[in-house]
């Protein structure tokens, strides 16, 4: 063997060395197996029960006792809609304002009485379909008969909503603290320093993290989009291929934050610290468990604007519209954004000693 | 041209803030020789080696290391030396031989992993990851971590510090079957018996500065006897004559040292009935006397007036 060729042999063992020796880290500390794989499929089980599609109930409503009680009671009962029961003044009164019942109706000399909460949506629907069942029950005709279609596909229930965003959740949390945390303990306990003061390629060692990011991908989907699937039947209406792509960039967006947030500090709680503090905004504002529509429109572009956002609007539109590249070019921008003004940074800024 | 020497280095400063670590130090380490820098902790020896390894920028001064120095061929050099820093913790979850292999792998050219873990008896514990090991068993692997790449010189920053006899034991003989191989050692330690035991040469530090410099023998000698002689004595109205003592056969020097009386002496035989009759005489009354072989211990006494480990 020429030396060239020994040189670059040895530099393909460090780094093969290297990965396998992040791959060992992760697959052997308990804890970081549950945060990758345990803690997802919990979230969605938890959040898959809370929030399952029901059969649409009906909606309870009190009946006041009176003269005219007994024939409400017979025309409400009639509804599928509606679950009317017979209450006294102030047990009614108490009912809607517990929420009990969504809607009271009472007899006045004036004709019938309709109580209900106007800020409460589903106040304001039972008193609708109460007042239909009454104007009918009395007589009333329809003017036509529409006819109903009724759409409950997999694909707009809140359980598909909420597994692309607790991909791009996992990929956030592992990005920065398997690689911003796993850092500064190294720098800490003195092996970076250690490892520094060996002929070791200091683009080997970081090469090696970005690796086994990539790496541990493979590791990371599978499992949740699998569980997701046969769990709750929820399925990637777009290209597969694109939805790990998208993943990838994400992935190492968030390692080259970690990376960035670890670049100086020798003090694992401090970078604790940081990690919070750079994630806690992303949990809230960029729509892992509801939209990030619900904020006001003056902070949109900001929120559109951080690279947890972006990910999770690019795996949306793949698993949920089937969009092609095109459709999440945007998203994927800010993200190759974050991820390469991180990477840069954090190289400019690294302490190795 | 003869081989350059492991070390050379010349009018060394390195400066903190407000502390000056290391106040110009010239200092050369032969090849084949196993250097000891002795000293106190906060001596300034961590420093100097740090300097030496090339993970710390002196002040000022001049550093060759193999005659190259680390701003030119730090390649060159991270290839041919190893170290094993003070206190490293390596991956709690890696076991031995993954460690070595590791470290192995960093390098051109080295020895065989399994060798290496032989040299430092760890066949056993191969497969032990290294949060299960004992402190001695971690140290070693410290060492094996730097014997694997088959170094021209060795750093080791207090290799056995901590440890307990049986295992500082086996270190040292890590250590002697490098040497024996051709390696060179530069070791710092504040155990005087390490030094005497592995050290061709010392250099004793203090405050940042070189006080002496020689073999074991060469020092203890300097102290002018081979035999301390400790002597307590019970109250009196009046100290010993020290100069008086002192000019007795075979007493080299007299001494008082934390309330005791402290003689260097050449042969027992001989001093200590002079001894006691002067003290006899003088109307003291000796409560304890014990006597050892002159140490380096001895010897950083004499220089400082202070205990090493204060």
């Amino acid at each position: 063997m020429s030396e060239t060729q020994s040189i670059r042999a040895a530099r393909f063992a460090s780094i093969r060395e290297l990965v396998l020796f992040r791959l060992k880290l992760f697959y052997r500390e308990p804890g970081t197996m549950f945060w990758t794989f345990g803690f997802p499929m919990a979230m969605s089980i938890v959040l898959g029960i809370a929030f399952r599609t029901q059969d649409p109930e009906a909606f309870p409503c009190a009946v006041e006792r009176g003269p005219d009680a007994a024939r409400v009671m017979a025309i409400l009962e009639r509804s599928t809609d509606l679950k009317p029961a017979l209450m006294s003044t102030e047990e009614a009164s108490q009912a809607l304002r517990v929420g009990k019942v969504a809607v009271v109706v009472s007899s006045a000399p004036e004709g019938r009485v309709y109580r209900f909460d106007p800020t409460r949506p589903e106040s304001r629907l039972a008193r609708a379909l109460l007042d239909d069942a009454m104007q009918r029950g009395e007589g009333r005709a329809d003017v036509f008969t529409p006819k109903s279609e009724l759409v409950t596909e997999p694909g707009s229930r809140y359980i598909d909503f909420l597994i692309p965003g607790l991909v791009g959740l996992g990929l956030m949390s592992t990005g920065f603290w398997g690689i911003g945390f796993g850092l500064a303990e190294m720098r800490t306990k003195r092996l970076l320093k250690r490892l520094i003061a060996t002929p070791m390629r200091r683009s080997d060692f970081l090469l090696s993290f970005v690796l086994v990011r990539a790496l541990l991908l493979f590791v990371e989907l599978p499992p949740l989009l699998i569980f997701a699937r046969l769990a709750f039947s929820v399925k990637v209406h777009g290209s597969y291929g694109l939805f790990v792509g998208a993943s990838m960039v994400g992935a190492l967006t968030f390692a080259a934050m970690g990376l960035l947030l670890a670049s100086r500090s020798s003090n694992p709680q401090m970078v604790s610290g940081m990690i919070n503090l750079v994630s806690f905004p992303m949990y809230l504002t960029s729509g892992v468990f509801f939209s990030s529509s619900r904020y006001p429109a003056a902070i949109q572009p900001i929120i559109h604007a951080l690279p947890l956002t972006a990910l999770i609007d690019a795996q949306r539109a793949i698993m949920l519209d089937g969009a092609g590249l095109a459709q999440i070019a945007r998203p994927l921008l800010v993200m190759v954004a974050w991820g390469t003004g991180s990477f840069l940074l954090a190289i400019k800024l690294f302490k190795w000693r | 041209m003869s081989e350059p020497d492991a070390v050379s280095c010349r009018g060394l400063v390195k400066e903190y803030d407000e502390v000056v670590a290391v106040d110009g130090l010239d200092l050369t380490v032969r090849r084949g020789e196993c250097f000891g820098l002795l000293g106190p902790n906060g001596a300034g020896k961590t420093t100097t080696v740090e300097i030496l390894e090339g993970l710390l920028e002196p002040t000022s001064g001049e550093v060759l290391v193999l005659g190259k120095t680390w701003e030119r061929d730090e390649h060159w050099l991270r290839e041919r030396i190893s170290l094993s820093l003070q206190q490293t913790y390596l991956p709690d979850k890696l076991t031995v031989r993954e460690t070595i292999r590791l470290f192995r792998s960093f390098f051109a050219r080295g020895r065989d992993v399994e060798d290496t873990i032989r040299m430092v008896a760890l066949e056993e514990k191969a497969k032990a990851k290294y949060e299960t090991l004992s402190g001695g068993q971690r140290q070693r692997l410290a060492v094996a971590c730097a014997l694997v790449s088959d170094p021209d010189l060795l750093f080791l920053d207090e290799p056995t510090t901590g440890l307990d006899p049986q295992s500082r034991r086996m270190l040292w003989e890590v250590i002697v079957a490098y040497k024996r191989g051709g390696g060179s050692v530069v070791l710092t330690t504040h155990y005087m018996d390490e030094a005497e035991r592995l050290c061709d040469r010392v250099g004793v530090m203090d405050h940042g500065k070189l006080i002496a410099l020689g073999t074991p023998e060469e020092l203890i000698r300097s102290l002018g006897g081979q035999e301390i002689v400790e002597l307590s004595l019970a109250e009196a109205e009046h100290a010993p004559d020290l100069a008086a003592l002192g000019s007795l056969p075979a007493v080299h020097s007299a001494k008082m040292q934390a309330g005791r009386l402290v003689l260097a002496v050449e042969e027992l035989h001989v001093a200590l009935p002079g001894v006691l009759a002067a003290l006899a005489a003088a109307g003291l009354v000796l409560e304890n006397l014990s006597t050892h072989r002159a140490t380096l211990e001895d010897v950083f006494v004499n220089l400082t007036g202070r205990q090493l480990r204060e």
